[in-house]
């Protein structure tokens, strides 16, 4: 038997690592869990993958759960299956085509599958429609208005008529990135503007903003407002009839990001899709009611002679020559995947299941808005019935010592996130709430909602107005400071921190104070 | 990706398949009510593919089904084509997974992601020696294409400005931009889409298979709205000079009074450059750069999805490109091609920042040159190859005692230091000698031969000025290690040997080659005459 020796704690102490960052029980047993994060520099050193990992995810606890969003349309729900396929393909970059030949194959089908959901015509092999795959609508209307300016400037050109004023006509409630593709691309926007009882494009009037100069004209399908579809056909007729008499060739674009897929299943006898003649162009976001999570839209067009050439790159790809028409080249291939994961899922019944329950919850939803109080308190302002999105905008009936942000903000406290707007240009002294309903907002959902906002109107009735005006006050500049991390003098980076209190004047927002709804 | 056309259902396996005269409707099953992927009506009924189905069929077979199609994908791991970073730790995927459903753009919803796309930015800021981190702007992009026109949106929004205050016409002659003939097509397509002529410098051997300086100032006059420089030629891998191009753009300020600024093209050198050679000048450290763009998913070490522009100061972001939007109590800024997209992409970025460090960076990027010396060298010692990337060669000592005492010890070869900046990529083709022995065989063959042992090795023409030179070009990624370098390089050599002896497969597989290519070129050719080539090539990237 040997002797064991005691060691002293001081010669312990000498060989033990310390509470050294890379030897520790759990993640918070490291000394980097009482160090700061790095967020303004790179640290100099690593962090161990598992410990950084933790961080991130414990700062992103502070989001918001995206099921309670009801501001967004975009899909926040979809089934572990199509959530594997996605891990799966994380790393395949999806303009890699002669690296990953079937993630393009899958995005011909999905063009395929809606350009015939949207009726594209077939019968001509000399007119085929085209289509591409985009990162969402915004991405698909730029290339929209880009073709269409094009091919102004050509005709234009070619008939030896000036070429450098084009115009776009469409209403003053479009989506922010209609303003953006005008803006970028030097087209000079063109608005119709909503009166107090009409929120969608008047065919006639618009027809009326049309001249020479005009590359094409908006509609949209579902107003990010009220949900509303704007009436696509008669638009066409009247515009045939101008187009004729002046001698003009000007096309319809559909904005259908959010009704592209809720119309033809829920209302397929609407005509706004290539059925309707001056339809050259769709957009939709695969993203929204196509039920893929963020990241994928869809631009089509009727035929080619709507893409000029010269926008059109040939890409040699190793060997291969691809055409190719988008703003974004390398990109993720998985939102495509989940795409053509739902087309195939849910076929046509499985999308016309979902949006047909989608309207019935939103009907029901807004008869218990409306109901509220014995009917007193609030106007529905969307359509019912599958006439419109399946969204439910409501506002005030009568003037109140409260308004719909106050409601926003009371219903924010219990978790939901419903945005308050104001109205388009035009009609800003309105103010309205809306609801989204989407995949994830079943029914019982839709049921605690109203438990919520009933309570909340309660609340409201009974607080004094000084009270209400100092929570106004004091949730702004929180709500400011979200977006200044940690110290405010270290606020950099997200582009326009350092505009704080400036106000930009060129948009809508500048000028009429228009807020744009969230989609 | 390509612009998908309708095609029409393959008519032969129409009439292939088994028909079914009539259908027994008491024996008859339901098919898509079978749980089994494979059992499921598509184990023998055609997949759609050009129209929605009617009805829809279960989650476990949809999955399966399209995860089959997919598994005739190449490997990530094997395409060393491509920059774009293929792995992360499964730390990383996890927290993509959590995040797949989160919209980047819905700030209000979602603020934690927005602080920590503010982070990105300040650290990216920083990491390029912005004069003040306080001042930089900048934002998250899908990848460097979308950044580039934004940065070039920019600078011919302030040339639009200044010209308009100087009383001149924005319309005659209008706007140009100078870069060099090695350009990646974005840049192209900038100014394409946003109606600036285009000024292609062409490259020549001593340029390095990029940009010159001193012929760029040729092109560059009062109506040119910037200059961009390529931090990392996709072709050969060389930095353009920044600091040159600066210094004369300098001396054409003073001559001339005109402003030209440098917008640099970092998608694969600003994740490089900084953590390998953090003495090479060309980022904001000079004034003339107002704008850089890279991509998270090169070198940044994320996954696809994710790129970033920033502007040394607001000065040089004009506000009417800008966009103010209320939600709920919060104002945001928005300078963007998209909207709503991935968030995933972004916070995965962060995670890489955080993990690595600036240690770590350093560490991927000398491993990856490291790694990039070792093949090229191969390359070049096999006799068979001539190497055009710099990357591995010496640069000529300044002289001066150290150098000199440098020199009797010998240098130090594992110093990053001690070799030609660059790009961990290797461009090489035939050496002369090698197709004076051997004049019949073709160069491409190496790409089609190594795809069979699954490497993808592209093989293409040089930029205008030099596009009768065909390289073969590997990018070493992170994931490119000693050991699969070590394969390749045993293959290339066995390859290369198979063509050079008259009675091998390959040799006369070679010659097939040949003449079917030249039976294409004549008359019925797969794809149909194409218009002349735009200029730059897109490449791989």
């Amino acid at each position: 038997m040997s002797l064991s020796t005691v060691p002293s704690e001081h010669r312990l102490n000498e060989h033990e690592p310390g509470h050294d960052q890379h030897v520790s029980t759990t993640v918070y047993g490291s000394a980097l869990a009482v160090a700061d994060i790095p967020r303004f520099e790179m640290a100099e050193d690593e962090m161990p993958a598992r410990v950084a990992a933790r961080f991130v995810h414990d700062e992103l606890l502070m989001d918001g759960t995206p099921a309670l969003n009801l501001a967004s349309f975009v899909t926040t729900y979809m089934e572990e299956e199509a959530e594997k396929l996605m891990v799966e393909n994380l790393s395949k970059n999806f303009i890699d085509v002669e690296e990953y030949p079937a993630c393009g194959e899958i995005e011909t089908r999905c063009v395929n599958m809606i350009a015939r959901l949207f009726n594209a015509p077939l019968n001509d092999p000399n007119a085929e429609a085209l289509g591409v795959s985009t990162i969402g609508s915004s991405e698909a209307i730029i290339l929209s208005v880009l073709a269409a300016k094009r091919r102004w400037q050509n005709a234009r050109k070619a008939a030896g008529k000036p070429w450098d004023k084009p115009n776009l006509v469409m209403n003053a409630a479009v989506q922010v990135c209609w303003e953006k593709a005008a803006r970028y691309l030097e087209v000079e926007e063109r608005y119709w503007y909503c009166t107090p009882d009409r929120y969608i494009i008047d065919p006639k009037e618009a027809v009326d903003l049309v001249d020479e100069n005009t590359i094409m004209v908006c509609a949209i399908l579902g107003s990010t407002y009220t949900g509303e579809y704007e009436d696509v056909k008669t638009l066409n007729d009247l515009l045939a009839a101008k187009n004729e008499k002046e001698g003009l060739d000007v096309h319809i674009h559909v904005d259908a990001a959010s009704g592209g897929f809720v119309a033809p299943f829920v209302n397929p006898q609407l005509e706004w899709d290539f059925r309707v003649p001056l339809v050259c162009s769709i957009n939709v976001s695969g993203h929204k009611y196509g039920l893929a999570y963020a990241g994928v839209g869809w631009a089509l067009w009727r035929e080619k002679k709507f893409l000029p050439e010269e926008i059109l790159f040939t890409v040699n790809y190793l060997g291969s020559p691809q055409v190719s028409f988008t703003l974004n080249f390398s990109k993720s291939a998985v939102q495509v995947i989940g795409q053509y994961y739902q087309l195939l899922r849910l076929g046509k019944s499985g999308y016309r299941a979902i949006m047909t329950n989608l309207t019935k919850t939103a009907d029901f939803l807004a008869d218990a808005v409306a109901g509220v109080q014995g009917g007193q308190k609030f106007v529905i302002m969307s359509k019912k019935g599958g006439d419109g999105l399946p969204l439910v905008a409501w506002r005030l009936k009568n003037k109140e010592h409260y308004d719909e942000f106050a409601i926003a903000r009371h219903l924010r406290s219990r978790g939901w996130i419903v945005p308050a707007y104001t109205m388009a240009p035009h009609t800003e002294s309105l103010k309205l709430l809306r609801v989204v309903v989407r995949e994830d907002f079943s029914r019982h959902r839709c049921e605690t909602f109203l438990r919520d906002l009933n309570e909340a109107v309660k609340f409201l009735d009974q607080t004094p107005p000084e009270v209400i005006e100092h929570l106004k006050q004091a949730v702004q500049p929180r709500a400011r400071h979200a977006h200044n991390p940690g110290k405010s003098s270290k606020s950099t980076g997200k582009h326009g921190h350092g505009h704080h209190g400036r106000h930009e004047k060129h948009s809508l927002q500048g000028k009429h104070g228009k807020t744009h709804g969230i989609c | 990706m390509p612009l998908a056309k309708h095609v029409k259902p393959d008519d032969i396996l129409k009439q292939s398949r088994d028909h079914v005269t009539h259908s027994h409707g008491l024996t008859k099953s339901d098919p898509s009510q079978t749980q089994s992927g494979y059992a499921a009506r598509y184990g023998t009924a055609p997949v759609p593919k050009y129209k929605i189905p009617s009805t829809g069929t279960d989650a476990n077979a949809t999955y399966q089904l399209i995860h089959d199609e997919l598994s005739l994908d190449g490997s990530p791991l094997l395409n060393l084509a491509s920059f774009v970073h293929t792995w992360m730790p499964k730390e990383a995927d996890q927290l993509m997974i959590e995040n797949m459903s989160k919209n980047l753009i819905d700030q209000d919803e979602y603020p934690m992601t927005q602080i920590i796309h503010t982070r990105c930015i300040s650290m990216l800021a920083d990491l390029w020696h912005a004069p003040s981190v306080h001042s930089a702007v900048g934002t998250a992009t899908t990848g460097s294409s979308e950044a580039i026109q934004l940065g070039g949106l920019a600078m011919k929004r302030i040339w639009q400005e200044k010209r308009k205050a100087a009383g001149k016409s924005i319309h005659e002659p209008g706007p140009n931009i100078v870069m060099g003939a090695n350009a990646q097509v974005a840049l192209e397509k900038f100014a394409r889409y946003f109606e600036v002529e285009c000024r292609l410098v062409p490259i020549s051997v001593e340029s390095k298979y990029r940009l010159d300086p001193k012929k760029a100032m040729d092109y560059v006059d009062e109506n040119t709205i910037g200059v961009f420089v390529i931090l990392g030629s996709t072709y050969t891998g060389h930095y353009e000079p920044v600091k040159e191009m600066s210094d004369l753009l300098d001396e054409y300020e003073a001559k001339t009074g005109h402003f030209v600024p440098i917008h640099v093209d970092g998608a694969s050198g600003a994740f490089v450059a900084p953590f390998a050679n953090p003495k090479l000048s060309w980022d904001f450290s000079l004034p003339r750069v107002v704008s850089i763009n890279t991509s998270g998913h090169k070198f940044g070490l994320a996954y696809v999805g994710v790129g970033w522009v920033v502007w040394r100061d607001k000065a040089h972001l004009p506000k009417d490109l800008i966009f103010e939007l209320h939600y709920l109590g919060s104002v945001e800024y928005s300078f963007s091609l998209n909207f709503s997209r991935p968030a995933a992409p972004i916070i995965a970025q962060y995670f890489n920042l955080i993990h690595l460090g600036f240690k770590g960076y350093r560490d991927v990027a000398l491993n990856d040159l490291k790694n990039a010396r070792l093949l090229s060298r191969a390359l070049e010692r096999s006799g068979y190859y001539t190497v055009l990337s710099d990357i591995h060669r010496q640069v000529p000592s300044a002289g001066g005692v150290l150098e000199g005492a440098k020199k009797i010890a010998g240098i130090d070869e594992t110093n990053v230091e001690s070799y030609e900046p660059g790009l961990p990529v290797v461009a090489f083709r035939f050496s002369d000698d090698f197709k004076a022995k051997y004049p019949d065989v073709q160069q491409k063959w190496i790409q089609t031969l190594l795809r069979a042992k699954g490497w993808i090795v592209p093989n293409y023409e040089l930029a205008p000025g030099l596009d009768q030179v065909e390289i073969l070009r590997v990018v070493v990624r992170e994931n490119m290690t000693e050991s699969l370098i070590d394969r390749l390089v045993t293959d290339l050599i066995e390859i290369t040997e198979g063509l050079k002896k008259e009675n091998s497969p390959t040799h006369a597989l070679a010659i097939l080659g040949r003449k079917s290519a030249a039976h294409k070129a004549d008359g019925s050719a797969d794809h149909p005459p194409s218009k002349p080539n735009s200029g730059t090539y897109a490449k791989p990237c």
